[in-house]
């Protein structure tokens, strides 16, 4: 195992007064749990640290699972994306941003109780230690330190290292295991700088301009990077937004992210539309809301728009290759600049990049963890979008 | 080349035909020459290049990733120019060296003059220098294999919208012109001369004909038309003519002038005397023409076996003649073109090309009998490959396009039959928001009782209103999805009935059904009709005529 690194000197746990910290409502009950645990740990294997479960990835010695899919006493959300933020959580430890978009998500009572954690923040839970570093993914996403004794896992959950004004910087947090997901997890995809796929829209826009542009962009995260994106390659006019976009890209605005003259898509005339830019969450590009369009360009801004026959099957016309998840190049760097020795792969092409690692004399397995990338797949309906 | 790579790609998800061309002429208007002519041969298939094989590039591949990645990789994306371009790995240049990438007329005179051994490092060496998109169109290139959906034809539209000319006059040239076609691009832009055709058997852009309506015979006199069979073939021109050296060049384009001499060498022999014969390509066997299912087997073909030839012997069927020797004969009435082209067919005397029958008549109600019954008006034996019958106004002219009264065609009534939605997805393009392309079947007793037995699939035919109908029903009638595909309800009680048009039926062993239907269209739609009392399996058996064993070629 690894000696002591600079992020593994337990600060001061910083919990705010006034509010339930997880970790105190927590420590009773570990204690009755899992209290023979405190004293045999000297050396830990990584799987008694955390461990694939039906509900998710579990942290038995710090008695919480991470994005459980089922729901747990206590939860650890890396990030507010449908297949990984669920409500029904007795206890949800997050970033302050992942706790407000699951409360417009789910409404007030999405949880039991709550805790915000800022990056760089360390905070005790049973036998672990737990701190929270940037993904870099959308906004408030985090990837999830869990330290006990001298041996370091991370979870990161969706990250990716490509610039996104819209969101924190991922940051490298060397680490014992790593646990990557996969979703590009193939050498086909590696995905461009965005902003020339940006690009390629407004030259789309230009060149048909009395046709509107439907760029299909999910909800969270996506949609508010295009928007910024389009704003940083100088394009200043009005953007319009189906509703379902609305709750989260006004959050995104109220947390200080310029999104320039934002317009509801709903109630304009079809004619004035030609011309313009709506952003739409992917389900709806291909549906009856359409026809309100004059005769609409389909764009999709995805990571999976690399591969020609994903763009076709969804009847895309105009592919935007920008992905919120890291590339083939992403993900392989991440791993070797970790200096982990053993990587855990998963949500995505496991197979391809299992193999990487084995190639690189890592040890790396495929863990079965389910109902992840659902998010990514069909944008879960959410409030606003049926009638929107 | 990555302009032209950026173009490729741009058309290979555009699905709308004008918005295609205004991608390539918009393209052609902001590349200069020679870039631009050569993105047109590539379009056009002009270009082809000997040396670059797939087996190539899967080597050149392999020599650089690892065979498991590369595995993975081609098995998810499906197509090997599009995994190698985009799992190439970067090159490590220096950073201040590095040469810009290759232009279109580089690669594609470099490609033309490589010999066989120096291409692996060619190729290594663009593929280092180009972005994905720039590969994945090297790729494309150099194998061939475009597949974007852009024919000929639309790359010429394309070009002869850059100086506002009709595609026809481009057509008319074309044969003469090879790449870049500097010429070509300094007539669109009004810098030069219209370009001459010295090509010895040119392409003449061809006259087509309206479907004639119920009402249009009253303002018709059959006195003032000539009548003949409508083949179910292929429509071609067939055009020879002497080269400079007085030797006999023959080709044979077909309605969109594309050349298709190479799918029927056993035809160009025949083609001896300089003349331009417009007809139909049919195959004949021991005098007898046969359906076209059996003419299929011998269409789009690169390589024509000796078999082929021997089992599927190509026959052409005149019905018009454009030119006699050096002489244009499209200004004279169709009357007097039909003489020439009897006397001509006399004069080249040969088994392969004979003239199309006329239909004798007197009355319009002479003719309806004559297309009712083509055997015993004197098609004979024939009769099962006629779909109807052409009138041709005795004194037209032979005019480019569809000119309005002069050419009518009367086809037989279609094969229907009433068959049951089982099936629907999403269409493509503006109708990319409705449910209109519909899979449907018919009953058949299995072992499990009654069941519906897909038996084709229609995505026209319909009227917006019906469509809009239509797409209502399958979304209020779904009962499973998978993916782009609805399972739309179809029971004994439950479901829609679609009156099906169609041509012809052919044993199909790819079909579940055993059959297969020829141009099938949705014809009306019958919500008065409960889904058990359309059509049985049976029923379309019956229509199966005995065709032929298809023959193993």
């Amino acid at each position: 195992m690894r000696g002591s690194r600079p992020h593994q000197v337990v600060s001061a746990a910083c919990t705010s007064p006034g509010r339930r910290s997880l970790a105190e409502t927590a420590s009773p009950r570990m204690t009755a749990q899992f209290g023979a645990a405190r004293s045999y740990i000297t050396h830990m294997r990584p799987q008694d640290i955390l461990l694939p479960t039906a509900a998710g990835l579990c942290c038995k010695p710090g008695a919480f699972h991470i994005d459980p899919v089922r729901p747990v006493e206590r939860a650890v959300i890396t990030h507010g994306h449908s297949d990984h933020a669920r409500a029904g959580h007795g206890a949800v430890l997050a970033t302050q941003e992942t706790l407000d978009m699951m409360r417009l998500r789910y409404g007030e009572n999405f949880a039991g109780s709550t805790q915000a954690i800022r990056y760089g923040e360390e905070i005790r839970l049973g036998d672990v230690t737990v701190k929270f570093h940037p993904a870099g993914h959308v906004l408030g996403s985090a990837q999830v330190a869990v330290t006990a004794k001298d041996t370091c896992v991370v979870a990161s959950g969706d990250y990716k290292d490509a610039p996104d004004p819209t969101c924190t910087p991922f940051e490298l947090v060397p680490c014992d295991v790593f646990i990557t997901e996969a979703t590009f997890g193939l050498p086909v995809f590696r995905h461009g700088d965005a902003s020339d796929e940006v690009k390629k829209l407004l030259a789309s826009v230009a060149l048909f301009p009395e046709r509107a542009h439907l760029v299909g962009a999910y909800s969270l995260g996506k949609a508010q990077r295009v928007i910024a994106l389009l704003r940083a390659a100088g394009y200043d006019a009005p953007i319009y937004l189906h509703g379902a976009m609305e709750t989260i890209t006004h959050y995104y605005q109220s947390r200080g992210i310029e999104l320039g003259e934002l317009r509801p898509a709903k109630g304009v005339k079809k004619a004035a539309l030609a011309g313009t830019i709506t952003l739409a969450p992917p389900s709806a590009t291909s549906d009856l809301w359409t026809r309100r369009f004059p005769d609409p360009v389909t764009a999709f801004a995805s990571g999976w728009m690399r591969v020609r026959a994903r763009a076709r099957q969804r009847g895309v016309e105009l592919p935007l290759v920008i992905s919120d998840h890291a590339d083939w190049d992403g993900l392989t760097a991440t791993i070797a600049a970790t200096g982990a020795g053993e990587i855990w792969v998963t949500h995505g092409q496991e197979d391809a990049l299992v193999h990487w690692c084995q190639s690189k004399g890592l040890k790396a397995r495929p863990l079965d963890l389910v109902g992840y990338g659902d998010e990514e797949e069909s944008e879960t309906p959410i409030q606003g979008e049926a009638e929107a | 080349m990555n302009r032209f790579a950026e173009l490729l790609d741009r058309l290979a998800y555009e699905p709308g035909r004008n918005n295609k061309l205004r991608l390539i002429t918009g393209y052609f208007r902001e590349v200069g020459d020679p870039d631009r002519g050569y993105a047109l041969a590539a379009l056009t298939g002009a270009l082809s290049f000997k040396h670059a094989k797939p087996g190539l590039i899967r080597d050149l591949i392999a020599a650089r990733a690892d065979p498991v990645l590369f595995g993975l990789s081609y098995d998810y994306v499906g197509d090997l120019s599009e995994t190698v371009a985009l799992m190439w790995p970067k090159a490590a240049l220096a950073a201040h060296n590095n040469p810009p990438p290759p232009t279109l007329t580089e690669v594609v005179t470099t490609l033309r003059t490589l010999g066989k051994t120096e291409m692996p490092a060619q190729l290594a060496r663009w593929l280092d220098e180009l972005d994905e998109t720039g590969r994945w169109a090297l790729l494309k290139l150099v194998t061939g294999a475009m597949r974007i959906g852009i024919s000929a034809r639309l790359a010429k539209t394309a070009a002869a919208a850059l100086g506002d000319k009709d595609p026809h006059d481009i057509e008319l040239i074309w044969p003469g012109l090879s790449p870049p076609y500097l010429d070509l691009f300094a007539w669109l832009e009004g810098r030069g001369e219209k370009p001459v055709n010295r090509d010895p058997a040119p392409f003449r852009p061809v006259m087509l004909a309206h479907a004639i309506e119920e009402g249009d015979f009253a303002a018709l006199d059959p006195a003032d038309y000539i009548a003949e069979w409508k083949w179910d073939g292929i429509r071609v021109q067939a055009v020879a003519g002497r080269d400079d050296r007085g030797h006999i060049t023959a080709r044979l384009y077909s309605r969109t002038g594309e050349d298709i001499t190479g799918s029927f060498p056993d035809l160009v022999p025949s083609l001896h005397l300089p003349g331009a014969i417009d007809g139909e390509l049919l195959i004949l066997r021991e005098g007898r023409v046969q359906s076209f299912n059996v003419l299929q087997q011998r269409l789009n073909r690169k390589v024509v076996s000796p078999k082929l030839i021997k089992e599927f012997p190509i026959h052409l069927r005149a019905y018009d003649l454009l030119g006699d020797d050096e002489n244009d004969l499209r200004e004279l009435p169709f009357a007097e073109r039909r003489e020439r082209l009897e006397t001509f067919v006399a004069k080249l005397d040969d088994a392969r090309i004979d003239l199309s029958p006329t239909v004798p008549f007197a009355s319009w109600d002479a003719l309806t009998a004559a297309r009712a019954n083509p055997a015993s008006a004197g098609a004979g034996e024939d009769a099962d490959a006629i779909e109807g019958v052409m009138l041709k106004r005795r004194d037209a002219p032979y005019l480019p396009g569809r000119p309005k009264g002069q050419w009518w065609k009367w086809k037989r009534d279609p094969h229907i039959i009433d068959a049951v939605l089982m099936y629907a997805q999403r269409g493509h393009g503006k109708r990319s928001s409705y449910y209109s392309d519909y899979t449907f079947g018919v009953w058949t007793e299995t072992e499990n009782g009654e069941e519906l037995v897909p038996v084709g699939k229609a995505y026209f035919g319909f009227t917006d209103e019906e469509l809009l109908q239509i797409d209502r029903f399958v979304r209020r009638n779904t009962t499973e999805k998978f993916g782009p595909v609805r399972h739309v309800v179809h029971e004994g009680d439950k479901g829609l009935v679609l009156e099906v048009a169609f041509e012809g039926l052919q044993r199909s062993p790819r079909h579940k059904s055993g059959v297969a239907m020829r141009f099938p269209r949705i014809s009306r739609l019958r919500w008065d009709k409960p889904p058990r009392e359309a059509d049985r399996l049976e029923t379309l058996e019956r229509m199966l005529k005995a065709e032929p064993e298809e023959i193993e070629i």
